[in-house]
């Protein structure tokens, strides 16, 4: 807008035409910010949009420092830290056995899930029909529908089979919630993959079994382990069957965490301890993890 | 050491006809090029000999077995493909063996066979990189030493040399017709050049929307094409195509009216010709400034080349390109008039056919291989 009325501004039509790049240079000079300042403030809004977003967790985590007087006390930063939540806290539970399950779950889920997406993917991929768009729609149509609405048809076929309260129970229902998901990114991954490689593969002689050992899967593997991190994370992180589905055998770390919310009313200090435990886990993991997420999150769109 | 044979091949994609019906015969250590325009089929094709995909309906037979329910691998064929397909992950040694270890061939074996077709290619010093640290041109080689290594009886090419830049391409070119003759094998190679084809092939199969216009030897192809089609795809600049009227007609020639009004007569047989619109055919190099010649125009526009000076001129309704001496002195404007040899004229009728011509050319039975004893050449 502000360079049509600069460029409007300019009188006769023949100074236009003979220099062009002056004319150019005086109109974009005061107009656009130097890439200096840009810069700084991209980097603050950056900073502040990360602070907004990790605030409760932090907030959560200072509070589980605090005693149960402080932490219903008018907000604070300063306090004096102590452990007692945290003692408190495994007096009560023990965590690891929570842990446990969590990391058993949430891997074992994660690795059924692959296990199934993979060929899945594979054959929507490189074999299409008609309908492989309308298939892979449809799996991710799957998750729109809330989940309690299957509640009850689950609780009683696992009330029937004995999955009640076990971790199989559990891998099996998060491989089926992450399971659209997984395929839908492989599916994508392995479609930027050049056909002819694999065709390429199929001429030396590869069976479909050794295309995906010796092709596929190593020239995918950071969409795959981007995936993986993926499922591994909204498998821990999921609550809503894991507190549905388990009582004490099977229960994870978002049981834990509920099991401090309700019985004697909310002890703020005790249940910010217990989350900070219960995500400390998977926050180191994404850390240590998030080169990987990102490049495989990327993977399609830098190539 | 194979022999190929399709028998009318047919493919469907959902319900498009893209192959309809091709016939074709590959002899032993032959060097065929399927060459068409873009879209005409030709990759098709090859992917069905290569089992890479189905044939509809049709015979394809290797050594006179038929193989369509045949696997890729157990076909014993390689192809190079026009992106190379290297794998990104392996070394340029294990990219080459890799057919070799799921064989399960031995290390030391491996290492020996990759090492020999390294030597041919001149790849030895780069067998330690990936392929991504190669140029266009190593990667081709690569690809091809993935082919070699095979051992294959059939070399299928798609469109290799696409992606090198020009200078790159006749090296390229001249590399593969070496490599034909040191490995002796069967050779079926795609593109959509016709200097490719016209420079490597045994014989040339010249597709058209699924179809094959014509088989025969690069001379073949370029004296006697069997249609305009044909004429105009071979042969570098384009064959002019000029509206002529019939005068008369014999089996020993047929009489046409030219555009400027004049008449000549071009020794073809006329015998079964029924039209009176007919379209007359000159290759550029073929037509000639002559003071006196039947034909007239304006030069419209002027290209030096150096050796060879390309001049379009307008003819009353089409711009024909005359291939002139590099040392021609005209100008644009300047009004001309040019003779053609009547024997190197072709004349095609309404179906756009071409009428047979009365003599053969004597380097029309020629292929590429009597080049190398000049006492075979002349075929008569
Ligand atoms: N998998 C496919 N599904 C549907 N149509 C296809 C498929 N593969 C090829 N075709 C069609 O078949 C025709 C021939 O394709 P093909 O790739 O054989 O052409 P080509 O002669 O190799 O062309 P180019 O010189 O551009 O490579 C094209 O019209 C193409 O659109
Ligand atoms: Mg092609």
């Amino acid at each position: 807008m502000t360079t049509l009325k600069t460029k409007q501004a300019i009188p006769a039509e023949g100074h236009l035409a003979t220099t062009p790049a002056s004319e150019a240079r005086a109109r974009h000079t005061p107009l656009v910010p130097s890439a200096g300042a840009r810069r700084v403030w991209l980097t603050l809004l950056g900073w502040g949009i990360a602070l907004l977003i990790f605030f409760p967790i932090l907030w959560m985590v200072l509070t589980g420092f605090k005693s149960e007087a402080e932490a219903i006390a008018d907000p604070s930063l300063i306090f004096t830290p102590t452990l007692e939540s945290y003692v408190a806290v495994q007096a009560r539970a023990d965590y690891f056995k929570f842990a446990l399950n969590s990391v058993v779950v949430a891997f074992g889920s994660t690795l059924l899930a692959l296990a199934i997406a993979i060929p899945s993917a594979y054959a929507m991929a490189f074999l299409p029909t008609r309908r492989t768009k309308g298939t892979l729609l449809w799996m991710l149509s799957t998750k729109m529908l809330p989940p309690v609405g299957v509640l009850v048809p689950i609780y009683l076929i696992f009330r029937d089979f004995g999955l009640l309260d076990t971790r199989t129970g559990l891998i099996i229902v998060y491989t089926l919630m992450n399971l659209p998901i997984v395929v839908w990114m492989l599916y994508t991954f392995f479609k930027d993959l050049p056909r002819d490689i694999l065709e390429a593969g199929r001429m030396d002689g590869a069976s479909t079994f050794q295309e995906v050992v010796y092709l596929l899967l190593p020239l995918t593997l950071p969409g795959i382990a981007s995936t993986g991190l993926l499922s591994v994370i909204l498998s821990w992180n999921e609550a809503f069957w894991s507190l549905n589905l388990t009582s004490s055998n099977a229960a994870p770390l978002t049981a834990y965490i509920a099991s401090f919310s309700s019985p004697e009313g909310l002890f703020w200090a005790k249940l910010s301890a217990a989350s900070t435990m219960a995500i400390a886990p998977i926050l180191v993991f994404g850390w240590l993890t998030q080169k990987q997420m990102v490049r495989g999150l990327t993977f399609g769109a830098v190539k | 050491m194979a022999t190929l044979q399709l028998h009318n091949i047919v493919k469907r994609f959902e319900g498009t006809e893209v192959i309809k019906g091709v016939d074709l015969e590959v002899n032993d250590r032959e060097f065929v090029v399927f060459v068409g325009p873009s879209g005409c089929g030709k990759s098709t094709l090859l992917r069905m000999i290569a089992g890479l995909e189905n044939a509809t309906s049709g015979d394809i037979m290797i050594d006179g077995k038929r193989i369509n329910e045949v696997g890729p691998a157990e076909r014993g064929l390689a192809m190079v493909f026009q992106s190379y397909a290297l794998y990104p992950h392996m070394t340029v040694e294990d990219n080459m063996g890799f057919s070799l270890k799921l064989g399960g061939v031995s290390k030391e074996e491996r290492q020996r066979k990759v090492r020999e077709a390294a030597a041919i290619l001149q790849l030895e010093p780069l067998l330690e990189r990936k392929p991504k640290a190669l140029s266009g041109g190593q990667r081709q080689r690569v690809a091809i030493g993935r082919a070699i290594v095979r051992n294959p009886s059939i070399f299928l090419f798609d469109e290799p040399l696409s992606n090198l830049d020009a200078a790159l391409r006749v090296q390229m070119r001249i590399e593969l017709a070496r490599l034909h003759e040191e490995l002796d094998a069967t050779m079926i190679y795609v593109t959509h050049d016709q200097i490719e084809a016209m420079t490597m092939a045994d014989k040339i199969v010249v597709l058209q929307g699924g179809v094959v216009e014509q088989v025969g030897s690069p001379m073949e192809l370029y004296h006697h094409p069997r249609n305009r089609f044909v004429a105009g795809f071979i042969g570098s600049p384009k064959m002019n195509f000029l509206a002529v009227e019939r005068v008369s007609a014999s089996p020993t020639g047929v009489e046409v009216r030219l555009p400027g009004g004049e008449t000549c007569t071009v020794p073809v047989d006329g015998s079964s010709l029924r039209d009176d619109a007919l379209t007359l055919g000159i290759r550029p190099e073929h037509l000639q400034l002559e003071p006196e010649g039947p034909l007239s125009g304006r030069i419209e526009v002027i290209e030096r080349l150096g050796g060879v000076t390309s001049l379009y001129v307008r003819m009353q309704d089409t711009l024909v390109t005359v291939s002139a001496d590099g040392n021609v002195e005209n100008r644009v404007g300047d009004t001309l008039r040019f003779g053609f040899d009547r024997a190197c004229a072709h004349l095609f009728d309404a179906e756009d056919l071409a009428l047979p011509s009365l003599a053969r050319h004597p380097l029309a039975g020629l292929n590429r291989q009597d080049n190398r004893a000049p006492s075979v050449a002349g075929g008569q």
